[in-house]
Order: structure tokens, then C-alpha cells, then sequence
């Protein structure tokens, strides 16, 4: 394979002949300021990213943090849910609510075969940045997050997030994972229920991932 | 590659040569295709495409100036988009070095694939290495340009697709016809019945009453595949980007199918084009920004995935990362031409061409089809096919496709650079050359510019009507005259109108202020 990688960066090089050899990539100039709040963005940052999670159909609570633990386990029941995930690194409270309400909660610790999992009911689990322009939530699997099967396979995820991770828009939010990848941890982008619009482009909610997300926004205040 | 052919005697005694695991696709080899006019005239004749098409493209066009105004520095992020993917072809070399160093740094296998077979090949040998028979895949548009569905499935491998629309165009032993959603082509109804008919054969059937709703056809689909995620060993997925700062790859994509192949299994093969690469993590805000805008028309797709490698204790803990050329070093020597590199696949030139919307995707012989395919194809194979030398002239130039292109890949530039590089090759005399040789001869001294004016007015003076409709002539001009309705030249030619405005003092300024 190693002649194939030489052949391949040899007419590369052959392509680019017309390319100075003095010539730095950062020579071509990136008219864009990384990070950036966009000028003009919502100042209830917190009332968009509600708006925007909904028009994804999922639900949105706002709740203080002294309701989360209570909300959680309600959800779930609201859910009729047998089983949970609840992965190792998040709160006991979580865990000591739900399981107060006689379901059966799993933490991945030993690992949960893929079997066990689809047959888990539901999955709460934190999260790492919330994007109010776009109505995104963004997971970086860390301890209260667990790995990445357990927010995929289970049909209702409960999300919960901050009001203090919540970001204008994609760049903030960006800047704000950068560690996240700094450390090589896996990410995963959520907008909404999983979906499709692959029958005349109509969109219908719930095809492989979770087909209900519940999303608890906790005012960090 | 080679097959090892089951050999099965069926009843009328000639052997089977090979008992398929997945269903076959059409016959046709898109490289023996007819050309563009041809695929085209025959596409136009199936009214159910035609309306079919026509619904979603406009749908999915509309939404998209919608969500797209909603960004006031959307501009600004063209732009950008623009400068970061030039700023890493004119640095690929460097760009994929790093990559790759990333990618090993992170615990991930690189491999390097000239072209299809060799990135065919290496799929092949790893999937046997695991010993397994199947693969799940996440819809790809690399791995459809190598054509490694049929390639695993002559090595004996079944490669599913978990993508809903191209679980439609496979089972229904089809080819997709357009990037984002390949089975644009079928109605609700066509696919129920493919669902009906063909979901047992290879898996979980279709619940009972299934019906034509699409939440239900969609709710058919995740049982169908449910147990082929649970078991699956080996997924293969494209890329949508890959950084080379810090070795991480990304997909995006809206069902799920896609974190379940990248998440599940044991061994992940992912298939990148080179120019898939971007320099830092950073670049991301620009093209997240991008493409879900520009392709599915919301304001976010409901799911991404990044990773960097091997994650201990999450996903795949065997990753592979096969870097493919497969044409696109030929297009980066273009210097007009390398700008459809640029490309990242998110389909808005399609839904915003009116040749596409009323030809369907099939038409373009090639797994890029729609304004991107007709200046990347002929590109990526070169012009030696009849299919590929008709396709930079599958365009009006109308230039939608420019305005709302993500990345600012000048399409009619490169459309026209083509023609001309087609006609270059292909040397002798044209009609097109004959006639712009009479033309220049013609125009080349006022007096005999003058006399053909004067042959058009006498024309003008005795044709009846006003238009000029088919001609009873033979050959070529035939069929051009019977699509075409021309006027026929005006009974004064402009020379003789502004001599006699001229001496008609006065009436100059009055006409001037029209």
C-alpha cells in the first residue's frame, strides 16, 4: 500500500505544479473570524434554543436544578418505562429518583451487550454544549454522558443541559469542543429525534435512533 | 476479487453461475450508457418521475431559501467555505500527510487506494480477515463511486444498506438518482410495494397492513434492520470531512443508521475521498454551518458523528481509514477545472437545475448526477465514453447552480471549459466549426453582411406566418427544426430601418426615450 501512497501524493505534486513552492496554505487568506458570536444574535439566547429544540418536535423543559433529580424519574414514568441506562460518571440523585419509582435502573458497569441495550427502555444521560441558533445539543461521551451506543440505541433519550452550556451558534460551540477533540473524544451532534425525509422528502420522526427526545434545560442560576 | 461462484443447478438444467446475497441492481453499466440526450429523452417520457421530481425538488428549494436567509453572513460563509477548501487542495500533499500521521496518532489504520479496485480490495481482505460475510453500510456516495456493493458481493460479502432511501433504491434492485435522497425517484406507494415484496427475501419481513404512510414504511425499516445492527461485525461509511489537524472524521446524517454502523461493530472501514480533508477542527463552524443548509434545508441535520480514531471502551475498537484517489488527481491538475473538488456533496445544484428536475439523476450515467456530475464525472473518468462526452453539455448555463453552490464551485465555468476540452479532443470537422466558419466569412465584410440581411428579408416577405416550424429537410436539421419554432426574419432588415430613421428628422429623440 505504501507505493500506492507515494504514487498517490507523487501526482498530487505533479497537479499542483502550478502552485508556487514558496506559497504557505496560510498564504490563501480565510476572510472568517473563528468563535464568533454572529452580530445581530437573539439576546434570549435560552427562549431561541427552546423554540428551536421544539421545531425539531422534541420536548423542552425549563426547570430549576432542585426539579431535575423529580423530572427525570417523572419523565420517564410519563414514558412507561421499565429499564434505564443512567450512565456510571452521572449524579447518584439521578439514579436514587428513578429508581424510587420502582425502575429498573442499568449503569453500563458491566458493559451492556448490544441485546441489552435494545432492550433497555430509556437513557439519561448530560451533555457537553447546547446551540440555541440551530436547536442542537452536543454529547462528548464524557462519564456522565457514557459511550456512544447508550444515548443510540435505547428509543427515549432524556438530555439533560445547563443554561450555562447553552451557545449562540455553531462557532461558539465549536470553539467551546475544542477540547473535547484535544482529548480525542468521540462527539456526537443531536438535532432533535432521529428523522428522515427519504419518502418524498416528508419528514417523519424516528427511524433508528431514540424516536422521543426529551430535553431538560436546567437554569443554572 | 475473485468470486467463487455457488454453483446450483436450477430446474431447465443450465447451472446458476452465482447465488447473490443482496439484490441485484439493474444490468446496465453506467459506463456503457448511452449519451446525456439519449438517457434524457427517455427519462422525459416517464410522467410519474417527472412529477415525482418536480414535488421534491421544489419542496426541498424552497425550504432551503428559507433556512438560508435566516443566516444574514451567509456571504461571508460561501466565501470562507470557498478559501478553506482552496487553501487545502493547493496543500493536499501536506494536508493528507498530517492526516494520516493524526489518524495513526489516534490509533486508526491508513490505507491508500489509487483507485477503485484497490479500495475495493482492501475492504475485502479486511472483512475476511474478520472472518464475516457481511457488512452494514452507511450511505456513501465514495463507496457508490467504487461500486463496492458489487464488489464485496462477487467476494461472497453482503453489504446492506441502512440508509432508508438506499435501502428503497437496493431492495428495489435500482440506482440512486440523486445524492441526498437517492430514491427521489419512487413515490410512497412504489415503495411499499418494494417493501412488500423484497424485505422478506433478505431479512426481517414488513409488518402486517403495512400501508404507504411513510411513518409507517420508515418504522418498517428499523425493524427490517434492527437485527442487522445488533450483529453486524463490519461497517463500512464514507466521510463527509476529515481533519487533518487532529485526525478525526466526520458523518452527517439524519437517521441514526449512521451512529449505529460507526457505534456497533466491532471493525469500521471508512472510505474518503482525498479531498474530503480539512485543515483544523475550527473549519468545522464554517461547514456545519454549510451543509445541512444547503442540503437537507434545516437549520441542523438531526445527527453528526466525529471521531478521532480509537475511543477505549466506546465504537469500533479496529478502525480503518482508506484514503481514495479513484480520478480525483486529474481533476486537482485542472486548474479550472479542480474547483468541482470543492464539492461536498449536499445536492442544492441538483435541486435548483431545471435539466435536473425534469430528467431524474438516471439520465447522467453516473453516481454524481446533476450540475456537480456534469463537471465532475467527465473529470474523475475522462471524456472516452459517449455518456461522458455528452455531459458538460447537460446544461442550459442558466447559472442557478453557482448562486446557491455552498462552496462557490463556478459550474458553468467549468462546463464550458469542458466543451471546449471535448472539443479539442475529439478533432475534424464539426457542424458546429462549419457554421462558425460561414459565419465568420459572412461577417467578416459589411457588403456581404449586408446582402444576407437583404436574402432574410425576401425570405421573411413570402413564408407564410410568423414562425418557421419543422423544415422538410433531411438528416440532422430535420430533428432540430421539429423541437424548435424559430421567427422568421423580419420583412425590413435593422440597416434599412435606421437609414430611414435617419432621414426621418424629429422622430429620433421621441424613439430615444422609449
Amino acid at each position: 500500500m505504501s507505493s500506492s501512497r507515494e504514487a498517490i501524493l507523487g501526482r498530487i505534486r505533479s497537479a499542483l505544479a502550478d502552485v508556487p513552492g514558496t506559497e504557505d496554505s496560510t498564504d490563501i487568506a480565510v476572510d472568517w473570524v473563528y468563535g464568533q458570536r454572529p452580530e445581530g444574535a437573539a439576546d434570549d439566547m435560552l427562549g431561541l434554543f427552546v423554540e428551536r429544540v421544539e421545531d425539531y418536535r422534541a420536548v423542552v423543559d425549563r426547570i430549576t436544578s432542585d426539579e431535575l433529580a423529580g423530572r427525570i424519574a417523572d419523565v420517564l414514568a410519563e414514558h412507561e418505562v421499565n429499564s434505564v441506562v443512567i450512565p456510571a460518571g452521572a449524579p447518584e440523585q439521578w439514579r436514587e429518583a428513578v429508581a424510587g419509582r420502582g425502575i429498573t435502573v442499568l449503569s453500563d458497569d458491566p458493559v451492556l451487550s448490544h441485546r441489552e441495550l435494545d432492550a433497555t427502555g430509556g437513557v439519561v444521560t448530560a451533555s457537553r454544549v447546547g446551540i440555541a441558533e440551530t436547536g442542537t445539543i452536543v454529547l462528548d461521551h464524557d462519564a456522565d454522558q457514557g459511550r456512544r451506543a447508550l444515548s443510540l440505541v435505547p428509543d427515549l433519550h432524556v438530555c439533560v443541559i445547563g443554561s450555562d452550556q447553552v451557545v449562540s451558534d455553531v462557532p461558539e460551540a465549536v470553539a467551546r469542543l475544542q477540547a473535547s477533540i484535544d482529548s480525542r473524544q468521540p462527539l456526537t451532534w443531536i438535532s432533535g429525534p432521529s428523522a428522515t425525509s427519504d419518502i418524498e422528502l416528508n419528514r417523519v420522526e424516528g427511524v433508528h435512533g431514540p424516536r422521543t427526545l426529551h430535553v431538560l434545560l436546567v437554569d443554572a442560576g | 476479487m475473485t468470486a467463487e461462484p455457488t454453483e446450483t443447478v436450477a430446474d431447465h438444467g443450465v447451472p446458476a453461475v452465482h447465488e447473490r446475497r443482496t439484490p441485484a441492481p439493474p444490468p446496465v453499466t453506467l459506463i456503457g450508457m448511452p449519451k446525456f440526450p439519449k438517457n434524457a429523452k427517455k427519462e422525459l417520457g416517464n410522467a410519474q418521475l417527472r412529477s415525482n421530481l418536480r414535488h421534491a425538488t421544489t419542496t426541498i428549494r424552497n425550504k432551503r431559501a428559507r433556512v438560508v436567509q435566516e443566516l444574514p453572513h451567509w456571504e461571508q460563509l460561501r466565501l470562507a467555505g470557498e478559501a478553506i477548501k482552496n487553501r487545502t487542495l493547493r496543500h493536499l500533499d501536506d494536508y493528507l500527510i498530517q492526516l494520516e500521521e493524526s489518524l495513526t496518532a489516534n490509533g486508526a489504520i491508513v490505507h491508500w487506494a489509487n483507485d477503485a479496485d484497490e479500495a475495493n480490495q482492501i475492504v475485502i481482505d479486511i472483512t475476511r480477515s474478520k472472518g464475516v460475510d457481511e457488512v452494514v453500510k452507511v450511505k456513501s456516495m465514495a463507496t457508490q463511486e467504487i461500486d463496492l456493493n458489487e464488489a464485496l458481493e462477487e467476494a461472497g460479502i453482503a453489504a446492506w444498506e441502512t440508509d432508508l432511501a438506499e435501502l428503497i433504491v437496493q431492495l428495489g434492485h435500482d440506482r440512486p438518482s440523486h445524492i441526498l435522497v437517492p430514491a427521489i425517484h419512487r413515490n410512497r406507494s412504489e415503495v411499499r410495494e418494494i417493501f412488500l415484496e423484497e424485505m422478506g427475501r433478505y431479512g426481517t419481513p414488513p409488518p402486517e397492513g403495512l400501508t404507504d404512510d411513510p411513518a409507517m414504511l420508515a418504522g418498517a425499516a428499523r425493524v427490517h434492520l434492527r437485527d442487522k445492527f445488533m450483529r453486524a461485525k463490519v461497517a463500512v461509511s464514507g466521510a463527509n470531512f476529515a481533519i487533518a489537524e487532529t485526525g478525526t472524521l466526520v458523518v452527517v446524517e439524519s437517521e441514526g443508521n449512521g451512529r449505529m454502523c460507526l457505534t456497533l461493530p466491532e471493525t469500521l472501514i471508512s472510505i474518503v475521498g482525498i479531498e474530503k480533508t480539512l485543515p483544523t477542527f475550527a473549519d468545522l463552524e464554517v461547514f456545519m454551518q454549510l451543509l445541512p443548509r444547503s442540503s437537507t434545508a434545516e437549520r441542523m441535520n438531526p445527527y453528526t458523528s466525529m471521531w478521532s480514531g480509537v475511543r477505549e471502551g466506546d465504537g469500533p475498537q479496529e478502525v480503518h481509514v482508506v484514503l481514495v484517489d479513484n480520478g480525483r488527481t486529474k481533476v486537482l491538475a485542472d486548474e479550472v477545472g479542480r474547483q468541482a473538488l470543492r464539492c461536498i456533496r449536499c445536492s442544492a445544484c441538483l435541486n435548483i437545475c431545471p435539466v435536473y428536475e425534469r430528467v431524474g439523476g438516471h439520465a447522467y450515467g453516473s453516481v454524481y448526477p446533476g450540475p456537480i456530475g456534469a463537471i465532475l464525472t467527465p473529470q474523475l473518468r475522462g471524456t472516452a465514453s459517449e455518456v461522458d462526452k455528452s455531459l458538460p453539455y447537460a446544461s442550459s448555463l442558466c447559472g442557478a447552480c453557482f448562486e446557491v453552490c455552498p462552496v462557490r464551485i463556478n459550474i458553468p465555468e467549468v462546463l464550458v471549459h469542458l466543451r471546449n476540452k471535448v472539443v479539442e479532443e475529439n478533432p475534424g470537422p464539426s457542424l458546429q466549426n462549419i457554421g462558425m466558419k460561414a459565419g465568420g466569412w459572412l461577417m467578416g465584410k459589411g457588403s456581404r453582411f449586408g446582402m444576407a440581411g437583404k436574402g432574410a428579408e425576401a425570405f421573411g416577405t413570402v413564408w407564410p406566418g410568423s414562425k418557421i416550424g419543422p423544415l422538410p429537410i433531411p438528416g440532422w436539421a430535420a430533428g432540430w427544426t421539429g423541437a424548435r419554432d424559430m421567427k422568421k426574419p423580419a420583412t425590413e432588415t435593422f440597416r434599412d430601418w435606421w437609414k430611414k430613421r435617419e432621414k426621418t428628422a424629429g422622430r429620433g429623440d421621441q424613439e430615444g426615450q422609449a
